[in-house]
Order: C-alpha cells, then structure tokens, then sequence
C-alpha cells in the first residue's frame, strides 16, 4: 500500500506493506524498521527503529486525530482515486456557509433570523454548553438563509446550524 | 456514628464522599437527575434516588425533593459536597427542621459568612487584617467615590452577596468610577437579586492562598496548613498545591492563627477554608471563608496523612477532633490538576460529550479522583470537572516529575479535555520558581516565546503520526472482529498476519 497522509497540514508519503515476515515501511523514501501491535481498540503500540511508542487514535464524525507522545496531529489521507482536493483556502467571500458547531451543547438564542443581513464576524446563534455560552460567528457578509437548529435545539459536534448565502 | 449518609451531590465529589462512607461502614444514599441515571455516583452507592429533571434547579438544587429522598431512605444526614446546596444556609436549616444532619457548619456561620459585608463587619471587630474598604453597602455614589478616594485607586467593586466574578468591577481611576458601579449593581442585582455593593482596595497581582480549618462542636478549632490556589482562569482554579512556595513556618502559623481567629467568630464548626489575598511584600489579608469542603481538598489531606471527609463526618457526629494543633505535622509537598471537559484549541470552551476511550494514570505518589468511565456521556448540563489528578512527594519537584509522567500515561478520548495545559504550566521556569499570582495563567497563556515552543515540540513527532496512521489503515481493513482481534495479536511481535487465521477460525466457528 502506498499513501499519501497530510498530518497537521504536512504531506508524507508511506509505503507500508504487512507481511508474515513482519512489516515493511519506507517513509518518504527512507526505509524504517517497524512492528506493531494494536493493544486494544484505538491504542498502537510501535517499536520503530527500536524506539517504543504509543499512539491513541480519536474520531469524531469528520475528522481523525492521533496522539503521538503527548501531542494531538490530525491526520489527513489523501485518496488518489479521488480528484477532489481537500477543501481548504475557500475565499470566504463567495457562495454558501455552512456554519458548523464545534462542540456539542444547546443552542440558546438566535440572533439573526432567518432572511436578515449579516456582516463577517457578527453572530447569528449563541450555543451553550456546561453553562458557558459561546457566540457562533458569520464567517463571510450576506444573509442568514436558514437557521437549521433553533432555539432550544440540541446539537452535536459537527452538525450544521444556520447555513449563510 | 450515622448508620446512613446521604450525599446531595454528583461526579466526582460524590464518588469521593461515598468511598469515605465505605471505608466507614455507613450505607451511602446517592441521590441522580435524569441526566445522570448511569453516572459513577449512582453505580458506586448503596442506594440511589432519582431526583428528577436534568437541569440542576429540578434536582440537585431542589430541597424539598432532597429531603424528601433523606426521609424515604432513612438517612440520618447529608453531605452536600461542594457546589449545588453545599453553602445554602436555607438548605442547612431545612435539613435541621427534618431532623437530618447537615455536614457543615451551622445556618447561622453559613448566613455570616455569606454575606460578604456583614463577614467583613465581624472579621474587623476581632482585630484581623482585611483588604482595606468599606464594611458596609455603598449608599450612594457619592459615598463610593469618598470611600476611593480615601483608600487610594485602583479600587475593586464587590458584591455583597457575590461570587464567581459576578457584579465585579476593577475601577483604576475616579471618571470610570460612576459606569463601573451601576453596571456592578445592576449584575449583582440580575445574579443574587440583591444589588448592595461594597469597595475594596484593588490588590496589585496578588497571590491566593487560603488557609483549611476544621473545628469540632466542642469549641476545637485547628488548622493544617494552607493552599496555594493563584493558578486560576475565570475566576476558576485549575492547579493547587500544599504547601505554598512562599509560605515559610512563621506565615503559616501567623496565618493559621488568624484562620482560627476567623472561624471562632462565626462560631463555626466542620471543615471550612478561610482565603487570603496575599500583596508582593507576603502581607495577607481577609478575603472571605468558604463553608464547605474544598475542590482541592485532596492537596492538604495528602500532605497532612488525614482523611477530611471522614473528619467532618466524625465531627458532624458529635465527636471531638481526635489530634490538637501541636499534633498536626505537614511532611512532603502535592500538587493538584483539575481535569476539565474543555477544548484548549477552542479558548477553554467547554466540551461535553461520550468517553470513547479512557485510560488513567497510576504510580507512585499519584491519586485519582474522577466521577468518570469509558462509555460514558459527560452531561451539558453541569460543571465540566471531570476529574483530579493529584501527586505526593518529598519535595516540589519530585511531585513536578510525577505529575509530568501521570500526564503523559492520561487519556481521555472522544472530548477535549485541559490535560495539554497542565504539561505547560509544569514545565514553565515561573511556574517551577514559584513565581505566582491570579494573572499568571493569562500571562502564560498568551506568551509568544511559550506558544512557539509549544508549537515545535508539537511537530517533532508528525512522522510517528504518518506511520501509525499507515498501520491503523492497514489494520483496519484486515480485521474483522476489532475488539477479539486486539486480544489475539496482544503479546504476539509478528503483527497481524500471523493471527489472521484465527481471526478467520473464529468467525467460521461462530457461524
């Protein structure tokens, strides 16, 4: 198998085959000694080059983390049969918005409703969680064409909440 | 001895009450709101009552539904932890009526102490060092702006009834004076329903060091030595230590007296902390006493080798301190981190959610105290505490290396949680020079040279990442049965291919 993996936003390249003699890993076209051993579900335990490492692997519903020696990288694969590029630099100005919630609690007030005009950086719904309320931010000027979880809604990390066109 | 406990609260603190209940062979009744049916609390008591709705106003804040759980269940009293009903002289009073005994002090220290004006009023009688201001309500702004001036700006607008940086305002000259005391008023009057407001002389980067007291209801009253509390965010503490770095013996004593001097005052019994506002030349003054048992409690349990839980149940029973003063000894130092459920890359939000992986720290010298599982959701509904991790050893840095290598061994998966910070607060040279006051952490969290060398040490690892991620791919679409698959490969160097035909003879064999 060879992959491509942008972690933290940096591009690696790695051949990784596993056989019954072992594992062959070639990391940017250097070739590195490699065992492994999954300990339990989303806990890695590698020798790479005699060095001992534990990773722990977290999910959320879009994006994968891996934790290496006490710090998080996110980890990006870039799908080669795939011709979509991963979505980043959208110019901020142009077409729709989904605005995302980042972390799970209750949305508590809708600031701007549905059809009003917005300017970037003004808020259009305050979420609450473990009685901290946090303002949602418009990313771009436009209007508030849907308010997609209202007032009193429960949402998750990750669902859309208000989409600006 | 009480036969039956009580414990009028939830996570972590609850855990804790219920295990000091076991140790003592006293049945422990939990008390759960809709939200917490599967909580820790409810799995580890003896009994359990459900308390209603999820919001803290319908359950643990409610008590006639308390009490009433107290009666059907026969408990004789109720420890209320800290937070919720913990400093309600009402709820203290109400229990009494029903004939259930409240662990704490009584309503009366309670409403003394609550009232920050009228504890000031008592506090000055006796002679002890407060912040300089006024001891009464500002009647007018005419008043106020009499009292500034003769204290000297900057000056601190304060809350009679307050708490939690509610209805205050730092005021540093005499133009912002008028804005800052009606915008004090009309916050404290929307957070307490009562708007009186009172001035202090604004102390320059203070130190918050608070002193524990335990007093029996036979008119012993001890100290055991003072936290270290300046690391806070919000208003909120996030890493306490005993002994403090600055407080040498004579400090200690002169503030322990003083400590003793203010829980006798309000003729206060149990376990209570009386909080100092310590300036840049070490001169301490009366802040307030808080009349319940601390968060970080754990800190002084360890350096001291005494159980405070179990103390205050003893006491609240009628039974006198089993040591004097001169029988308490401090011996070594300890460090406590508050775990939060809160995204450091997101300004601390807080970040309820399921703990889809869970793996705690253990050693020597480490202490967990934790009201959390793998599997289980962290409500929105309540405080983001999940956990203490708390070290002891001989010195601070013995304690400084033991909680770097427990943090390292500690993770929670699925949410966020604070546990990066306490790895930077534990290596920075002010930190590790004692070099402390209330801004430290906002200073630390915005210093560039910090951030940046946060940022590289981030990076150094990004090709252990890339393999990892390789070999999850890799294992991920090879196994099949992921949990079994993980105890068969355990042990084994080969990686997963040898195991394959396993992994293959047990799904035939469950066919």
């Amino acid at each position: 198998m060879t992959c491509d993996f942008t972690i933290d936003g940096k591009n690696f390249r790695l051949e990784l085959e596993c056989t019954e003699a072992g594992w062959h890993c070639v990391l940017d076209g250097q070739q590195r000694q490699l065992d492994a051993v999954l300990a339990r579900s989303d806990l890695l335990s590698l020798l790479i080059e005699g060095k001992s490492y534990e990773i722990k692997r977290e999910r959320t519903r879009t994006e994968t983390y891996l934790w290496v020696r006490g710090s998080r990288y996110k980890v990006e694969l870039q799908d080669p049969r795939s011709f979509r590029r991963p979505k980043r630099g959208a110019s901020g100005q142009d077409g729709r918005r989904e605005l995302v919630a980042t972390m799970p609690g209750k949305v508590v007030r809708v600031l701007v409703p549905e059809k009003g005009e917005i300017k970037a950086g003004q808020g259009v719904l305050v979420v609450e969680a473990m009685k901290m309320q946090n303002e949602v931010k418009s990313p771009k000027d436009g209007t508030v064409e849907k308010i997609v979880a209202g007032e009193g809604t429960n949402v998750n990390a990750g669902d859309v909440l208000a989409i600006i066109e | 001895m009480f036969k039956k406990i009580l414990v009028a609260n939830r996570g972590e603190i609850a855990v804790r009450v219920i295990r000091a209940c076991r140790e003592m062979e006293i049945t422990s009744v939990a008390v759960y709101s809709d939200a917490d049916r599967a909580a820790l609390h409810v799995r580890m008591a003896d009994e359990a009552y459900s308390i209603g709705q999820s919001a803290a106003s319908e359950s643990y804040l409610n008590v006639p539904k308390i009490l009433d759980v107290a009666r059907r269940s026969g408990a004789e009293a109720i420890h209320p932890g800290y937070g919720f009903l913990s400093e309600n002289a009402r709820f203290a009073q109400a229990a009494a009526d029903a004939s259930v005994k409240f662990i704490g002090p009584t309503p009366a220290a309670m409403e003394m102490m609550g009232s920050k004006t009228r504890a000031r009023q008592q506090i000055e009688k006796k002679g002890i060092p407060l912040v300089p201001g006024t001891s009464r309500g500002l009647g007018s702004f005419q008043e106020a702006e009499e009292a500034a001036a003769k204290i000297g700006y900057p000056v601190m607008l304060k809350a009679a009834a307050g708490g939690g940086g509610k209805g205050m305002r730092l005021v540093h000259d005499r133009k912002e004076l008028r804005p800052a005391l009606e915008a004090a008023q009309s916050e404290a009057q929307r957070a307490f329903g009562d708007s009186e407001i009172y001035l202090e002389k604004a102390i320059v980067n203070p130190r918050h060091i608070e002193m524990q007291v335990l007093a029996d209801e036979h008119g012993n009253t001890v100290y055991l030595g003072e936290r270290e509390c300046s690391i806070q965010r919000r208003h909120q503490k996030v890493l306490e230590e005993s002994p403090s770095p600055i407080v040498d013996e004579k400090m200690r004593r002169s503030m322990g007296e003083v400590a003793v001097r203010v829980a006798q005052a309000a003729s206060y019994t149990n376990a209570g902390t009386v909080e100092f506002l310590v300036d840049q030349d070490k001169t301490f003054y009366f802040l307030e006493m808080n009349t319940r048992l601390q968060v970080e409690h754990p800190v002084t349990e360890l350096i001291t080798g005494l159980d405070l839980v179990q103390l205050q149940i003893c006491i609240a029973s009628g039974e006198k301190l089993p040591f004097e003063q001169k029988d308490v000894s401090l011996r070594g130092h300890s460090i406590e981190c508050r775990i939060y459920a809160e995204d450091p890359d997101n300004n601390y939000f807080p970040s309820p959610g399921r703990i889809t992986a869970l793996l705690e720290p253990s050693g020597p010298g480490i202490r967990l105290d934790s009201g959390i599982y793998e599997g289980w959701t962290v409500p929105n509904e309540y405080d983001p505490l999940l956990a203490k991790l708390i070290a002891y050893g001989e010195d601070r840095p013995q304690v400084i290396s033991r909680l770097l290598q427990a943090l390292s061994e500690y993770f929670v998966g699925g949410i966020k949680s604070n546990i990066v910070l306490f790895r930077r607060i534990l290596s920075d040279p002010d930190f590790r020079a004692g070099r402390l006051d209330t801004s430290y952490l906002d200073r630390l969290l915005k210093s560039p040279s910090a951030q940046a060398k946060f940022a590289e040490a981030k990076h150094a690892d990004a090709n252990i990442a890339t393999i990892a991620a390789g070999v999850f791919k890799i294992l991920d679409s090879t196994s099949i049965v992921r949990g079994a698959d993980a105890l068969s490969t355990n042990g084994s160097s080969g990686g997963p291919g040898t195991s394959n035909w396993r992994k293959t003879a047990r799904i035939e064999a469950l066919q």
